[in-house]
């Protein structure tokens, strides 16, 4: 389960691919027949929230704009490996398009696939290798997880907060820093904890994770994991919650104060359009809060109108690029001085992260 | 490490653990034990598990009551116990990739049917507080104790003694150590291999049902981590014994709440081996209790 979808490590690549794309963009550019036959692949089953459901909400958004001209199927629950590499093939095969891959271990079943079918256009969401008819895309996630920080920050009485995450990989490093941050920034002394499960989806374990937090006096907990265990363990004690993914106030309605969403409707309408159109060309999306691709959910009643406007003020700093998470000066957990002041991190640096910002507890994992 | 860290939960999550997660092991683990006393081992309890926790949650839903849920969950398991007894029953038919079979059809089965149920919320599983007396909230939530675990206790009280003390549970035994020599008494096999089997599919519908209605309390498609197949080890080292089975699920449950609950405590370091902790202890238990007694004859691998 360590290969699925998020290892972003790699995407390293995606500041010097960025510059290859006018390059590599070279797919034929004819309009396709109608309807448009376009294809989704997704890891875990769609459910009613997280990770696939965000991805289901943008194939519905495609279906509501294009009506009669596309021709929408997807296959749920499909494991990484040779498994996808079948599924993916056979959309293809099948006359499509246009195929969203939508998890990181997809990267090179997409990649051998489009060389095969140099006319269909792939798009592949977390991965770091483009072709000509493969274009990649994912979200800056950790801008709203800055956001749902300073959310904590106001809301926690304790300054004790809670963070089950997944695997220690530097994207959900980079958004347990980035929470952190937003939550130093309104209250110094604040403290987070971190229990790390070793899988993306166990409802079990992370229902453990977040019972030991809370156990330990944590007042809110939030999680990088799939499940809405988190936010209903926050719920059965009557304590905070922030979920992730997807807005989880449905199954949590006390507890859950917001959520860090991803969006991909608009993404997805406009690669369809610019296939629909015959421009489309391969790229490297990689878009935060202003592109709409990821947001805050929401902000419960709990949340007071003071607060509420303060998220409101520093999400406009970040729209208008005068916030940055990770500006300096940035101090790891040891105090060391990471950059300085009027300095920010690069998204080479910010895809390579692997150490905790001060206000951690607990060591990284190696 | 701040101060406000309290080591006493460790301990105290350790315990809590090994009933929370312990009860399902040990429905599905007396489910197995008692299949495999038959002379069957049942693979397909882990697809017994996954349908019992989908009908527990559904049949909540539907009906409104817990109970009833519960109650589902049972026959559901019930059922699909006695589809392997009955496809087992055939000439020539191996038990093991039957088990597998089974698995791969409740759980898919389970995923299909359950789609509609995994937003609505069902009502749960009433829970005894013991820990009412304290003032401390951890110790109130280590005693909270589903009503589930007592069931468990019950259900191995029993099945010690049908298995000790009754002439149903000694016929079976016979079934199960000597087919043979079952045949030549004129016990009638398939009637108890079935009602075993049966039980047994029961037992870990049971074992389903506290999943989705108690712990972790919800129904999604990801909801079993294996337990099912994890109790076919249990009963191995509890040596086909009901009361063992009990040991090894508390044992289990309670090595799987150490990791999470250290790491929320400040020991941070080494956290894959803590996360580890129920299969090595399970590995090094089972090296140590490998005595060759206790297996039912009629168990192997080939027939």
């Amino acid at each position: 389960m360590l290969t699925r979808r998020r290892l972003l490590i790699a995407g390293v690549s995606a500041g010097t691919l960025a510059a290859l794309a006018p390059v590599l963009a070279r797919a034929d550019n004819v309009k396709p027949s109608l309807p448009l036959k376009i294809g989704f692949v997704y890891v875990s089953p769609i459910g009613e929230a997280g990770w696939t459901y965000q991805h289901d909400l943008g194939r519905r958004a495609i279906e509501a704009a294009f009506g009669d001209k596309v021709q929408v199927r997807y296959a749920e629950n499909v494991p990484e490996g040779n498994d996808s590499e079948r599924v993916i093939r056979d959309f293809a095969a099948d006359g499509a398009g246009l195929v969203f891959t939508t998890t990181f271990g997809y990267m090179n079943p997409t990649i051998r696939i489009a060389r095969q079918f140099p006319r269909v256009v792939f798009e592949h969401a977390t991965g770091y290798k483009q072709d000509k008819n493969v274009g990649v895309y994912a979200g800056r996630y950790y801008e709203g997880r800055y956001l749902a920080g300073i959310v904590a920050g106001r809301m926690s009485k304790s300054g004790n907060i809670g963070y089950v995450a997944a695997f220690p990989i530097p994207e959900v490093v980079m958004g347990i820093n980035a929470f952190t941050r937003g939550l130093r920034s309104v209250n110094r002394d604040a403290q987070v904890r971190v229990v790390w499960i070793n899988a993306w989806f166990d409802p079990a374990k992370e229902r453990d994770a977040a019972d030991a937090l809370l156990a330990q006096g944590a007042d809110l907990v939030t999680h990088h994991t799939d499940s809405t265990a988190v936010v209903q363990a926050a719920e059965a004690r009557g304590r905070y919650a922030i979920g992730y993914h997807s807005d989880m106030s449905r199954f949590a309605p006390h507890a859950h104060l917001t959520a860090v969403t991803h969006h991909w409707e608009s993404f997805y309408t406009r690669t369809t359009a610019a296939v629909l159109e015959g421009r489309w060309v391969s790229e490297n999306v990689w878009g935060g809060i202003k592109d709409g691709m990821v947001a805050l959910a929401p902000l419960s009643a709990a949340v007071p109108a003071d607060v509420a406007a303060q998220v409101g003020e520093q999400q406009q700093a970040i729209i208008d690029g005068t916030l940055q998470p990770f500006q300096g000066p940035l101090f790891d957990q040891a105090g060391r001085q990471v950059i300085g002041a009027g300095s920010t991190l690069t998204d080479e640096e910010l895809l390579k992260m692997n150490y905790f910002v001060e206000g951690v507890v607990g060591r990284l994992p190696k | 490490m701040s101060a406000d860290v309290d080591l006493w939960a460790v301990p105290l999550a350790v315990f809590a653990g090994a009933i929370r997660a312990g009860s399902p092991f040990l429905f599905v683990s007396l489910g197995e034990c008692l299949t495999e006393r038959g002379g069957r081992i049942n693979l397909g309890l882990e697809g017994a598990l996954v349908m019992g926790a989908m009908s527990a949650y559904g049949g909540a839903v539907l009906s409104g009551s817990p109970w009833l849920g519960l109650l589902a969950a049972i026959v559901a398991g019930g059922l699909l116990g006695l589809l392997h007894g009955l496809i087992c029953s055939l000439p020539r038919v191996n038990d093991i990739a039957v088990g597998i079979g089974l698995m791969l059809l409740g759980i898919g089965l389970a995923f299909f049917l359950g789609k509609p149920f995994i937003q609505p919320r069902a009502p749960g599983l009433p829970a005894f507080e013991l820990g009412a007396w304290s003032s401390n909230p951890l110790v109130r939530e280590a005693l909270r104790i589903n009503v589930l675990f007592p069931l468990g206790l019950a259900a191995c009280a029993l099945m010690h003694l049908a298995l000790t003390r009754t002439r149903w549970g000694l016929a079976l035994r016979c079934v199960g150590d000597s087919q043979d020599t079952a045949r030549a008494l004129g016990l009638p096999i398939l009637r108890l291999r079935l009602s075993a089997t049966a039980l047994g599919g029961a037992l870990a519908g049971i074992g389903g049902a506290s999943l989705s209605l108690f712990y972790p309390g919800s129904w999604n498609e990801g909801l079993s981590s294996g337990q099912g197949l994890m109790a076919v080890a249990l009963v191995v080292f509890a040596r086909w014994q009901p009361w063992r089975c009990l040991y090894a699920a508390l044992l289990f449950g309670g090595a799987g709440a150490l990791g999470p609950a250290l790491q929320a405590a400040g020991v941070t370091g080494a956290y894959h081996l803590f996360n580890a902790a129920p299969y090595v202890l399970t590995l090094a238990l089972m090296a140590f209790a490998s005595e060759r007694t206790g297996a039912p004859g009629e168990l192997r691998l080939s027939r």
